[in-house]
């Protein structure tokens, strides 16, 4: 295979991982981790909430309540890791897929499946959050992240941006622009790019001749790989590039290798594009089952605590759905709100007409 | 009063602007030591510093994509982009981002950049250097564009646009950088979204914006001398339109010619003939003519006082006017 990224169950040489597949810890010479049963606990409680907003997002679209939905089935690690790498001052940079990374910013779920449903474009207040809006065309992103990483620069801020985008967007103008930017400038930004091996339907090898990560290093800035199904390593490379990026020393791009289990979205049919013998060896690697390997191996969970945090999906699950369903339509009006901060005399009376238009059904 | 040219005079507004509000930066290729290639940020680099005005790498996209993530940490860019011909490498960012994410964010984030472009034609240049393409973006919602004509304006619109919490796509009429006004620093202006009678009269309305307003005055005093009198009105914002202003002329007029170096064909001149006929239908005494430049690419410069409209098309079409 050209771009050395084997999609089965091997897993590339230079891969960091601290925590197998099987669950065991394993040791790496420069990232490592201490994580306290707590924290291994917390991060599992993510891991199994986030899939469970998913499978009922799925759920919702598959009954006819979402428009469409982008599963992050097989990703949760990655976007847990690296979300829970973030400081608060941090400000994280999405593209459509990361609901995990968007739970650890303390965005409402519901507000996620809003976009989805066609209420609005995006829904959540991206200051109060430090998470941006969901930015569908790909890769355009990388540059607004980039800029932003300018301005803490600017403010001389103790904080780090992070974005996130896929395999298929390295092929993008904007991201490789966003990569000559952020080392020229020396911005404090860190480039998480989940190599989920596809885009839509075309694999890794479409994108790429080397791996991902090596990229970097011809512009002039460092990159890793990490097992992105690995949440402790997801989350040791990731708080060490924020804190180099913190620290004045520049991009990383983090390679996270991982694959998506489900759909592009929920109008993709992969059976027409992939074995359903890669699927099955992904689903060796899974990420939140290696976790409760080791917990239960090491004996810092019971089957309470499985219990507990399954109980707790569940209502998460029907929380969602109900919030979801009761989502209001916006007004007719809301469709001229927002388009500019001042006013504008088109689009006020284009409003009025419409409404005094809609008005004379009314009579 | 100080005499300027057009580009002193955006280099002074910006100037005014930068001391004014900490938070406001300039940034492109070239912008730094050169100035610019119109110099009209000559230097400012050297008095406010390499961090507020940013030479870039040479990516238009880029320019504008950054911009926009310094917006969003509070920033007020002023981005320049070098020729006309050189923004479409930047038109996705400008299009499906700059414009739309304010609402996309249901008005949390406001994206106050000025996107400045050198535009048309009359200079002689090679290809992608003289294009007049403010049809692109007036057809994009969430947009405001302005285009300046004169020395008087351009330093007080560039101040407006600035403090503006829109995104503004600023022309500037490029063979009009070295025309000099006296231009008066305390002065007040007009505001920006607002079109200016800059000559009055009472047989025709003569409508133009940038570039060609110049041309449109001088076509006015040579019909004076054929006994014709000329209204000329420069538009100053493409998006929003001042349409009162144009409704109360040419209801007085009876008649109405618009003029623009872009092509006529979709052109913005379009909207503004469907504008004033559904605004002044009973009042038209012959239907709103247009002039600008053919359904082809923007010539080779031996052929472009052929292209440009100039003196004597328009006063053709004025022509054709009263020919009705």
């Amino acid at each position: 295979m050209t771009a050395d990224a084997p999609r089965g169950a091997d897993a590339p040489p230079e891969l960091v991982q601290l925590l197998t597949p099987e669950g065991e810890r394993v040791e790496h010479p420069d990232y490592d981790i201490e994580l306290t049963a707590e924290e291994v606990r917390s991060l599992y409680r993510d891991l199994v909430l986030v899939r469970r907003i998913d499978l009922e997002a799925v759920a919702l679209q598959r009954q006819g309540e979402l428009g469409i939905w982008a599963s992050l089935l097989g990703q949760e690690a990655a976007q847990i890791g690296s979300g829970r790498a973030l400081t608060d001052a941090d400000m994280a940079f999405p593209t459509y897929r990361e609901h995990g990374v968007a739970w650890c910013r303390d965005v409402d779920p519901v507000k996620l499946l809003g976009l989805f449903r066609g209420v609005s474009n995006g829904g959540w207040d991206p200051v109060e959050h430090n998470f941006h809006l969901y930015t569908i065309v790909i890769g355009s992103q990388a540059l607004h992240a980039v800029g932003y990483a300018m301005g803490i620069q600017r403010d001389g801020a103790e904080a780090a941006t992070i974005v996130y985008f896929g395999d298929g967007a390295t092929s993008q103008g904007d991201v490789n622009e966003s990569f000559i930017w952020a080392s020229v400038f020396n911005a404090p930004i860190v480039f998480f790019c989940q190599n989920n091996q596809w885009a839509i339907s075309e694999p890794l090898e479409k994108q790429t001749k080397i791996p991902l990560y090596k990229r970097a290093s011809g512009f002039g800035f460092p990159g890793i790989r990490v097992d992105g199904n690995d949440v402790f390593a997801c989350l040791a490379v990731t708080r060490r590039a924020l804190q180099n990026a913190r620290e004045g020393q520049g991009p990383t791009m983090i390679e996270a290798f991982t694959y998506r289990m489900g759909a592009h979205t929920t109008s993709d049919d992969p059976t027409r594009y992939r074995l359903a013998d890669e699927l099955e060896a992904w689903k060796l690697k899974d990420p939140i089952e290696r976790v409760k390997a080791y917990l239960f191996k090491n004996q810092l969970a019971d089957q309470e605590f499985f219990e507990k945090i399954d109980a707790e999906a569940d209502a998460l699950g029907k929380d969602v759905r109900s919030r979801c369903l009761a989502l209001p339509d916006p007004p007719p009006r809301a469709i001229f709100d927002h388009v500019y901060a001042g006013a504008h005399s088109l689009l006020d009376e284009e409003r009025e007409q419409y409404l005094t238009y809609l008005a004379g059904f009314e009579r | 009063m100080t005499t300027l040219t057009l580009a002193k005079a955006l280099n002074e507004g910006l100037r005014r602007s930068m001391e004014d509000d900490p938070k406001v930066l300039v940034m492109g290729e070239d912008v730094g030591k050169l100035g610019g290639v119109f110099r009209v940020t000559d230097g400012l680099q050297k008095d406010f510093g390499e961090d507020r005005v940013i030479d870039t790498p040479l990516a238009e996209s880029g320019i504008i994509g950054t911009a926009i993530g310094l917006a969003l940490r509070g920033y007020r860019p002023v981005c320049e982009i070098q020729f006309d011909g050189f923004v479409f490498p930047a038109a996705d960012q400008i299009i499906t981002q700059l414009a739309k994410m304010p609402l996309r964010s249901l008005g949390t984030l406001k994206l106050p950049v000025v996107v400045r472009i050198p535009c048309g034609g009359g200079i002689g240049a090679v290809e992608h250097h003289s294009e007049s393409p403010e049809a692109y973006f007036t057809h994009t919602a969430g947009l405001r564009v302005v285009a300046c004509s004169n020395p008087v304006d351009a330093y007080t619109m560039i101040q407006d646009a600035v403090r503006c919490d829109d995104p503004i796509i600023f022309f500037e009429p490029k063979r009009r950088y070295w025309d000099k006004a006296d231009v008066d620093l305390a002065a007040p202006g007009l505001p920006l979204d607002r079109a200016r009678t800059v000559r009055q009269g009472s047989d025709v309305t003569l409508i133009a914006y940038g570039p060609m307003v110049k041309t449109c005055l001088e076509a006015a005093a040579a019909a004076e001398e054929d006994g014709r009198d000329i209204e000329v009105i420069d538009l100053r914002s493409l998006n929003p339109l001042d349409v009162d202003v144009l409704t109360e002329s040419v209801t007085r007029t009876g008649r109405c010619v618009v003029a623009h170096e872009a092509p006529v064909f979709t052109g913005y001149g379009a909207e503004l003939a469907a504008r004033i006929t559904e605004r002044c239908f009973y009042s038209l005494e012959a239907p709103v003519l247009r002039v600008g430049g053919f359904s082809t690419p923007y010539p080779p410069s031996r052929l472009e006082d052929h292209y440009l409209p100039d003196l004597d098309r328009v006063l053709d079409a004025v022509d054709r006017t009263f020919a009705y």
